[in-house]
């Protein structure tokens, strides 16, 4: 039953993904208004399905290359519609549900058949140390989109050549503060989900840190983010900077994410 | 009954024109009435602004109305009818209705979207409505091209930018400081411009203007006008380390502000973006400064080019509300058409036949006997009935045939029957 509903996520998502284009190149309001309304529709299929998932695997459905994107997507599809309600950037949806979209895809790449939870992962600190991560993997996604927002935004107020985009996207202050907040939720609960993860790991390998790749890569991302909140706290780094650091620090983000485990083998690889 | 319009405007007549045929607003009454007057002419209005000058009228033979009203316009402002015609157009019925509403949808103006005209039509209905120069169709008419023009500035994104140097630069501050509330502005030099641009910031709120002249007194007397704070000139570098938004318009042939000005007040308030607009030639700013991250400064020519791209968005956008109008024009003539003594005489007849047929039925129906004679004294009677009672209504109709109350009693007829 969860695959269907997960059927259902990807077409509606894909939907609103290719509707939310149209709408940069066609920016007329009720474009977005259904844009949003697919992504919202889609949003509540995807909530059936992981909690089905939930109930039918026993365990919370984000140890598997299958599960882990589409529970990151879901995430990031549900900040959207927050952020969207409570500050109705509507030209957001067109750089955010790419990325959800991407993400689902990559997760119906992957086996879909649900395993028996490997010993090792049997925690109660599995739901903890993940969701930590996912929600703050999920807010440095919405930071990254405001990045691309503010770049573009402002070569247009820069360079003087105004575009159709300029009308739409927000103004230079408030994609910088969206960039700001995310920050300083971000990085906490990366940081809370690397603690939660060490003392699992104390509990589980014997030790709180095991030179894993993907600790290694988490750490180093950790740094890149402790340097951008030290700067924009303490040397007044703002727009541009801020913004070309949020993009960077997702890519490394989504790498370890993604890539690292796909790459090398280690303690966190997914199950396959 | 139709609707004509005779008229001038900025494309099709000089300024020269403009001015002669103009009618200040508050010798409106005269002209309004000689237009009423017109033996062809039931109902007038007068739209006169510094960039057209429309009659509007309702006529029952267009034609014939238009000429009248050229050769009151001739008449009236003492210009040759030659003189006249070149400048002039007319429209009638279908296209008059187009016409005004495009004129209340701010269309047809200088400026596409400009948002004065609106006021300026509503403003020459309520003239003509003082002096009872207004009747049902041209009330109806007014009516549907105010919400026709209301829609289209709704439904289209026709005047959602600036068009004009000072409100272009209010809405680049918008853009990259989204609200003026805390903001400073620092006004440096005087010009109506820039006077005006600090105005518009003035209206949205920004927190307090520095006034900075090289004639200290002249900063002084403008601080005043803006309840801001005078600034000795040649300490302004001083302050920019307070300043958002920096106006600047002097004849100095130097910058009155450089480049490391700029980057050490950065310095100071933590790379708080500043916004520079240069409205000076010969230019106040250094240019270079653009380049420093979190600097923007617009000089004349960049702002003119905003004013451009907005102009050029706004006309993609007329496309849209023509075809808006088109609907409610459509919508309109439908109505004004239906405004006629004979159409009306014959589906109100139409109707109540259909409500005498259906009754007799009903009565034969439950009556036994010879039902050929029921019938015939049936009809007979019901016939009779309704011609009796529509005899004195539909004499009283034609009788108004040429007054301008005949187009109220047939509303009210098509209304109170419900005739479509």
């Amino acid at each position: 039953m969860n695959i269907f509903f997960f059927k259902a996520v990807l077409i509606f998502y894909l939907a609103g993904t290719l509707i939310f284009l149209l709408y940069l190149l066609r920016q007329k309001p009720f474009i977005s208004k259904i844009a949003t309304t697919f992504l919202f529709s889609g949003f509540v299929f995807h909530t059936i399905s992981l909690t089905l998932r939930y109930f039918e695997a026993g365990y919370i459905p984000i140890t598997n290359l299958h599960e882990a994107p589409s529970f990151l997507a879901w995430a990031i599809v549900c900040l959207y519609l927050i952020v969207q309600f409570k500050y109705k950037i509507d030209v957001l949806g067109s750089f955010i549900s790419p990325l959800a979209l991407i993400l689902i895809v990559i997760s119906a790449a992957f086996s879909k058949e649900i395993g028996p939870l490997p010993s090792i992962l049997k925690s109660t600190w599995l739901p903890i140390h993940v969701i930590l991560a996912f929600v703050g993997n999920a807010i440095f996604a919405l930071a990254f989109c405001a990045g691309v927002m503010y770049l573009i935004q402002e070569y247009q107020i820069k360079s003087k050549r105004i575009g159709s985009l300029y009308y739409r996207l927000p103004s230079l202050k408030l994609l910088d503060d969206i960039n700001h907040y995310c920050l300083t939720i971000g990085f906490p609960l990366l940081t809370l989900a690397m603690i939660s993860g060490s003392i699992w790991a104390r509990f589980a390998w014997g030790s709180f840190w095991n030179w894993d790749a993907k600790e290694v890569w988490t750490l180093l991302t950790w740094v890149f983010y402790a340097v951008l909140l030290h700067g924009r706290i303490n040397m007044g780094w703002r727009g541009k900077r801020a913004a070309v650091f949020a993009i960077i620090g997702f890519f490394a983000v989504m790498f370890s994410f993604l890539g690292i485990n796909t790459m090398c083998s280690g303690l966190h690889s997914y199950e396959r | 009954m139709d609707i004509i319009v005779v008229g001038l405007n900025h494309k099709t007549a000089p300024i020269e024109m403009r001015e002669r045929l103009h009618f200040p607003s508050d010798a409106i009454e005269e002209p309004l009435k000689k237009v009423t007057d017109l033996s062809y002419i039931s109902e007038g209005l007068i739209l006169s602004t510094c960039n057209r000058v429309e009659v509007i009228a309702v006529t029952k033979d267009p034609e014939k109305g238009i000429n009248e009203v050229k050769d009151f316009l001739s008449f009236y402002h003492n210009v040759s009818k030659q003189q006249l015609d070149s400048c002039l157009y007319s429209y009638e019925s279908y296209d008059a209705v187009r016409h005004i509403f495009k004129v209340a949808s701010s269309l047809d103006s200088m400026i596409v979207g400009e948002p004065q005209i609106l006021g300026q039509l509503k403003d020459a209905y309520s003239m003509a409505n003082k002096y009872k120069t207004s009747g049902l169709i041209m009330h109806k008419f007014f009516h549907k091209a105010f919400s026709v023009g209301k829609k289209v500035r709704t439904e289209s994104m026709i005047a959602t930018s600036a068009v004009s140097i000072s409100f272009a630069a209010v809405e680049l501050a918008k853009k990259i400081f989204d609200d003026l509330k805390d903001k400073v502005v620092m006004l440096i030099g005087s010009g109506e411009m820039s006077e005006l641009a600090a105005r518009h910031l003035m209206n949205n709120g920004v927190k307090e203007i520095l006034i900075a002249n090289r004639t200290h007194s002249k900063a002084v007397k403008l601080a005043d006008e803006f309840v801001g704070r005078p600034i000795v000139f040649e300490d302004l570098a001083l302050f920019l380390d307070q300043v958002d938004i920096v106006i600047s318009s002097t004849s100095s042939p130097h910058y009155t502000i450089g480049y490391d000005d700029v980057v050490r007040s950065l310095k100071i308030r933590k790379y708080k973006p500043i916004f520079l607009i240069d409205i000076a030639v010969p230019r106040d700013i250094d240019p270079r400064i653009n380049n420093i991250d979190n600097v923007y400064l617009y000089d004349i020519d960049d702002i003119q080019g905003v004013v451009d791209a907005n102009i050029k968005a706004r006309r993609e956008e007329a496309k849209k509300a023509e075809r808006i109008i088109e609907r409610e024009v459509d919508q309109f003539d439908r109505w004004l058409k239906s405004l006629s003594v004979v159409p009306t005489i014959i589906s109100l007849k139409e109707s109540l036949e259909d409500i005498r047929k259906k009754e007799v039925e009903r009565t034969i129906s439950g009556l036994n006997g010879n039902s050929q004679l029921d019938r015939e004294l049936l009809d007979n009677l019901t016939s009779s009935i309704i011609n009796k009672i529509l005899h004195s209504p539909l004499t009283q109709l034609k009788r108004q045939e040429n007054t301008r109350r005949r187009d109220y009693y047939i509303d009210a007829i098509r209304n109170l029957f419900n005739l479509k």
